[in-house]
């Protein structure tokens, strides 16, 4: 089986080892990995903040790399979500394009769905100390639908002792742009969350994406709060002895 | 409205910590409330008592006010002849200044001067407390959260809770001025307060005003939904009805009520059903003991029939029950006034601008973090997340953005649609990053105190994250070459030197 990682410009730029966590994860697991050099962003950033036009010729770009792949696995729920689910809609009046974003979405998988629903996986055989919280980020559970994944991984991780926190539905205040454009919000967004998971006594968050990631460890940084952040990946391949 | 006057209404609302402290409680109290109703709905639906789960009586409740909303002109015409045939009288106003006319007009020839209200939202769109007010009539409000706000000379700030930013410390003390003594903060002092007055309202009034739930087209019947009686009090003691109804409001037939009625009082409040379910079908008949001499319904379109056709329609099936504010993550943090109008939270930031105006409500499709938790509840399935992405295309399109942005995003998707491009981008961002803001790297050096730009921003809650020494791409290489190998690189560039951490991988290879 081979599949094409779908790196996501955040971890691209910032955040390289969840690409290569993801990589060794895949390859730990007999999956042939590829890596499609003509990605760059989904424009995702672009679509939400109502840059259409500019959102379209990202998509673009993102489908002619990818129009080749069988399986396309991305560690980002929000970035698959915006390929899965607003692809159609942004090339609604593009027949061509219409037919090609269909066939990408229906192959691309955040990494999680992909183990557990396409490989069949649950237990890696990983084992992790800690006391950890899952969150669940908005778009992967609200847009791309995926939820159980992450968790059926992280409750077979030994070691690990999963706890969950109050309100886990509630968005942690990244949302793209709305960050940057409502920082107050967002902020006080950020430091709710952090009470939760200091409330539940967690001294891990674990998310599958990287945009809550970086929101939260940039308050909790700012906040001198002793709570680790570790996306997904990470967390399994360092748990499988991959890092 | 610009960014500076939301801006600032989040600020001062951030600010208040009492405001809140009494958001959190109570959207978590619905939040939970709502939650155990629709178990409850499933554990009766798989007995076959129910209609069937949410999932399945939203559908059947979308499908309803879909269609209604579709077929809003035949079942509008519908509901006006039926009304009119069980002696109500009708008016369609455009805006508020038509309903001002028709409510003045009625008074004047009744000759009253005290109007008991229930709540009403379309009753607060257009301002007739104070139409009422200029023309010397007394409007009192009867819905208790209603009479709260409006005691505090506020506006409501939730669609069915008006003073959930108040906590009962404060009810007291604006109950203690109209009765003139200290009050204790206990629940029972204080509605025994609220009864004693507006009873003595009720007895006085000359004309009660309403608004509606749902108006049922087949037999011109109004429906309220109330969980304090007042709703009955204000539609049979004074001996006028006016009920002003946004033109949206109508449904096809009584058996449509069954899912709408299900759903709304589950999403409301987390109640099976509400206290009280009125159902008004004409004035007094000859013979009749109750109600009152005359029924006028006013509907309203004030921008409505705008959004009809429109890709916004849906919003035109909302029925008002406040889930999506309850479940918002954006409204618990700053409250229903920062939004600055009359409907608040998700479904206000969607429907403001669209009834008040795109470019004075530009900053309402900004207040919204796009999570979704408010499709997620909402009983007819309102998208309003992808709403509120249509209304920032409608900002973008028109030149309403802030600053740069739109010069960077052209730039941005310019340079990322060539690979070449966005690798000389990435390394130009990277250099540029360690070149002006190296002093103020935190920590591990992976995260800084400041950014560039409209990261700033962002720098002012949060540390930024530096750009990594080699992207991934330029870690592909190595890792086809060499799986151990970046390995080593990635770990050496980007973790803390840790000691006895409380956490940490347990495996073969981890290391500790």
């Amino acid at each position: 089986m081979r599949v094409s990682l779908f790196i996501t410009c955040l971890a691209d730029l910032l955040f390289p080892e969840v690409g290569v966590a993801t990589v060794w994860l895949l390859r730990h697991l007999g999956v042939q990995v590829d890596f499609p050099q003509g990605q760059t962003c989904c424009g995702q950033a672009m679509w939400n903040s109502g840059f259409r036009t500019e959102a379209a010729v990202l998509a673009r770009q993102h489908l002619a790399a990818f129009g080749g792949s069988d399986y396309i696995v991305a560690p980002s729920g929000s970035c698959a979500g915006m390929v899965c689910r607003h692809y159609e809609e942004l090339f609604r009046d593009e027949p061509a394009l219409l037919e090609q974003a269909r066939q990408v979405a229906a192959r691309t998988y955040e990494l999680s769905q992909f183990l557990v629903d396409v490989l069949g996986v649950e237990d890696l055989g990983a084992s992790y100390r800690g006391r950890a919280v899952y969150h669940n980020g908005c778009h992967m559970a609200r847009v791309l639908g995926v939820s159980d994944p992450p968790l059926r991984l992280l409750r077979r991780v030994r070691g690990l002792e999963l706890v969950e926190m109050e309100r886990p539905d509630l968005c942690c205040g990244f949302g793209g742009t709305f960050s940057i454009k409502q920082p107050e919000i967002s902020v006080a967004m950020a430091d709710e969350k952090i009470e939760h998971l200091n409330a539940a006594g967690a001294d891990l968050l674990v998310s599958a994406d990287l945009g809550c990631l970086m929101q939260l460890e940039g308050r909790l940084r700012q906040r001198g709060a002793g709570v680790r952040t570790l996306h997904l990946a990470t967390l399994l391949a360092e748990g499988v002895g991959l890092a | 409205m610009s960014a500076g006057p939301f801006t600032e209404r989040v600020s001062r609302a951030l600010a208040d910590a009492r405001l809140r402290g009494a958001l959190r409680f109570t959207t978590d109290r619905l939040f939970r409330m709502r939650r155990q109703a629709m178990e409850v709905l499933r554990a009766s639906a798989e007995q076959g008592l129910a209609l069937g789960d949410f999932e399945r009586v939203r559908a059947r409740a979308a499908a309803i006010r879909q269609h209604a909303v579709a077929h809003l002109d035949y079942y509008l015409g519908q509901a006006a002849e039926q009304i009119q045939r069980r002696g109500g009288q009708v008016y369609f106003a455009r805006n508020a200044e038509d309903v001002g006319r028709v409510v003045l007009e009625i008074a004047r020839r009744r000759g009253a001067d005290l109007v008991v209200k229930s709540k009403s939202m379309a009753s607060e769109e257009v301002h007739l407390n104070q139409i009422l007010a200029r023309a010397g009539i007394e409007a009192v409000e009867s819905d208790l959260g209603e009479y709260i706000v409006q005691l505090a000379g506020e506006t409501p700030s939730h669609i069915i809770i008006p003073a959930i930013h108040k906590t009962r410390e404060q009810v007291a003390e604006l109950f203690g001025r109209v009765i003139g003594h200290a009050l204790s903060a206990d629940t029972p002092t204080l509605t025994a307060v609220a009864r004693q007055v507006l009873r003595e309202k009720f007895l006085r009034a000359g004309i009660g005003v309403s608004g509606a739930n749902f108006v049922v087209a087949e037999t011109g019947t109004l429906v309220l939904v109330t969980n304090e009686g007042n709703g009955r009090l204000v539609s049979s003691v004074p001996p006028v009805h006016v009920a002003i109804v946004g033109i949206e409001k109508v449904i096809p037939t009584l058996a449509d009520l069954s899912p709408l009625l299900a759903v709304l009082a589950r999403s409301a409040t987390g109640q099976q059903i509400t206290t009280y379910t009125h159902l008004i079908t004409g004035p007094r008949r000859p013979g009749e003991l109750d109600g009152p001499e005359e029924l006028h319904v006013v509907f309203l379109d004030n921008g409505r029939s705008r959004i009809l056709g429109s890709e916004y329609e849906q919003v035109l099936t909302c029925i008002r029950c406040g889930a999506c504010l309850n479940v918002c993550p954006v409204y618990r943090q700053i409250g229903g006034h920062a939004y600055g109008g009359v409907y608040s939270g998700p479904i206000g930031a969607v429907i403001t601008p669209l009834l008040g105006g795109r470019q004075e409500w530009s900053d309402l499709p900004m207040a919204t973090s796009l999570c979704g938790a408010c499709h997620e509840v909402c009983p007819v399935g309102i998208p309003l997340h992808d709403l509120l992405v249509r209304l920032r295309e409608e900002n973008v399109a028109a030149g309403r953005t802030e600053g740069g942005e739109r010069l960077a995003m052209r730039l941005l998707a310019w340079a990322w649609s060539r690979p070449w491009a966005y690798r000389l981008s990435g390394r130009i961002a990277r250099w540029l990053q360690r070149g002006f803001f190296a002093g103020s790297a935190a920590g591990d050096g992976c995260w800084s105190e400041r950014g560039p730009g409209p990261l700033a921003a962002w720098a002012a809650g949060r540390q930024v994250p530096v750009l990594a020494p080699r992207s991934f791409r330029e870690l592909w290489g190595d890792l086809v070459a060499e799986p151990a190998g970046p390995a080593a690189a990635v770990r050496a560039a980007r973790e803390q030197p840790e000691q006895s951490g409380a956490s940490g991988p347990d495996g073969p290879g981890g290391g500790r």
